[in-house]
């Protein structure tokens, strides 16, 4: 009976994860006294682009449009190795965390490929930017997994994160949990171009970072992107809620629905945070990245010692 | 109590990196004053106990010294010599934090034969200890203003307050006290002659200070 709780999560991501874009545009709204955008505009603007066609210019090659393709196929490719807080992934397996990791380094890889496909100098400067950042953010990601993974002797995602409980986050594990957290937070920002390292809004600004990539993508190529960002927001946000919301119960459907909450949670954070906070200057965007990568390692020693 | 003793220490190692890595004046002293408040707590967290009156004068001095009166102090220079930031350090702030993670590594190093079984709160607190003591040292050499070099000395006396409190057996306290004193002396008449130096030359640029001629 159990069995078809971690489908149920898969099927939720696959539906709600644009609602979570969604939701942070309303609290953004409201902290800016707005009524702001219907809940539901992100699925709006999926099914708008979905019945345009593509345009495609002649210098472009295929790795052109094999870009949001592939892009969106890791995306959902993630999907089955993740755990939602308590409850399993669809087919968790040892060492599926390395897989995870570089199913995100495909999704951005291709991404980058396909905006310096276009021959245009400004999307090569995204993309120059994008994978400088990211070259940061992955080390914190795998340090503070590995962190995890060596805390709970389990290589795969759900084996860790079944095992989170709320001794990792204070009493009487340390501060370890929270720790990585912290590193985990600012990681999921970056990844996601969410705002201290880049402003979503934001279009035809010299300093954006991953909207500038996909500027010449259109219609369907568009709508792909669109949601496979989406994807990605619920992915790592399952990776953040699953540690700072230790909610294991027997049952699943607690363990579901804490971690459905969560994700929520999570997306009014998102919005509190780029309602209150201003977007970093690029130059000061490596050292909070270094940050990260350092909190993720002092966990790792913490637990090391 | 070995919990509240780690996030302590945490605390303490993640106040140095915040140190190292910015460029505010103003943030690095509201950053000591912070330590300061942390590391008062280390003697009643190590000392449960024996709970004395010593020990809680030491704490409230540590907070009344450090984390008042020496903040305020160099809060009051720094607006009288105006200026806000550390403007072109030796070493740049991702360098210099990056530099501070590889002296986290080398104090777990060399902390390891002085790891001795009457040593309270844990195996983290040399390591931090030391960390602390190193990265005040590497907050003198690094930076050019002579106000910012002070703070390095307060971090580098904090960590010796730490190392202290991992050794010390009720009597050393009183030590401490006079090293309180001391430290309280020490940066009094700095920041009085930072205001002269900056007065007479108008500027704090220690470097600078080098090339001067009768």
């Amino acid at each position: 009976m159990a069995n078809f709780i971690p489908a149920i999560h898969v099927i939720l991501a696959v539906v709600l994860s644009p609602l979570l874009l969604g939701v942070i545009n309303r609290t953004k709204a409201i902290f800016a006294g707005r009524r702001g955008q219907p809940l539901l505009q992100p699925y709006f603007d999926l099914i708008k682009l979905m019945n345009k066609a593509a345009v495609y210019s002649r210098t472009t090659t295929w790795v052109f449009r094999a870009g949001p393709v592939i892009g969106l196929a890791s995306a959902l490719a993630c999907l089955p190795i993740v755990p939602l807080g308590g409850v399993k992934a669809l087919s968790g397996f040892e060492g599926d965390l390395v897989l995870f990791a570089y199913l995100f380094g495909l999704m951005r890889f291709i991404t980058v490929l396909a905006a310096m496909d276009t021959g245009s100098a400004f999307e090569g400067m995204g993309a120059s930017r994008e994978v400088q950042l990211s070259a940061l953010a992955e080390p914190a990601l795998l340090v503070g997994l590995g962190a995890m993974a060596l805390k709970t002797g389990s290589l795969s995602l759900t084996g860790i994160y079944g095992k989170i409980s709320t001794h990792m986050i204070a009493a009487p594990d340390g501060p370890v949990g929270f720790l990585v957290g912290m590193a985990l937070l600012i990681v999921f920002l970056t990844e996601n171009a969410r705002i201290p390292v880049d402003d979503p809004n934001t279009h035809l600004e010299l300093t954006m970072i991953h909207e500038v990539m996909v500027l010449d993508h259109g219609g369907v190529d568009f709508a792909m992107i669109q949601y496979g960002a989406a994807l990605k927001l619920w992915i790592l946000g399952t990776l953040l809620t699953g540690v700072f919301i230790p909610v294991r119960t027997q049952s699943d459907f607690l363990n579901l629905a804490a971690g459905l909450a969560g994700m929520f949670l999570l997306a009014i954070v998102v919005g509190v945070i780029e309602s209150t906070m201003a977007r970093l200057r690029l130059i000061r965007l490596p050292q909070m990245l270094v940050a990260a990568v350092l909190l993720s390692t002092l966990a790792f020693v913490w637990i090391l010692r | 109590m070995e919990t509240f003793i780690d996030v302590l220490i945490i605390l303490l190692v993640l106040t140095n990196f915040r140190l190292l890595g910015s460029s505010r004046i103003s943030a690095c002293i509201q950053t000591t004053a912070l330590q300061a408040i942390i590391l008062s707590a280390f003697p009643i967290a190590l000392h449960t106990d024996a709970l004395g009156f010593h020990l809680i004068l030491l704490s409230g001095a540590t907070i009344v010294v450090k984390a008042i009166v020496l903040p305020w102090l160099l809060r009051k220079t720094l607006r009288e010599i105006n200026i806000s930031r550390e403007v072109e350090p030796l070493m740049g702030y991702t360098a210099s934090i990056i530099i501070g993670a590889a002296l986290l590594g080398l104090c777990l190093l060399i902390s390891e034969p002085l790891q001795s079984t009457h040593i309270l709160g844990g195996r983290m607190l040399i390591p931090g200890a030391l960390f602390t003591i190193l990265s005040g040292l590497f907050l003198i050499i690094s930076r050019r203003k002579a106000l910012t070099q002070v703070i390095g000395y307060l971090v580098l006396e904090n960590g010796i307050y730490a190392f202290g409190a991992a050794l010390a057996v009720e009597e050393p306290l009183v030590v401490e006290m006079g090293v309180l004193l001391d430290v309280f002396v020490a940066v009094f008449v700095m920041g009085i002659t930072i205001h002269h130096i900056s007065r007479d030359f108008d500027h704090i640029d220690t470097d600078r200070l080098s090339l001067l001629k009768d």
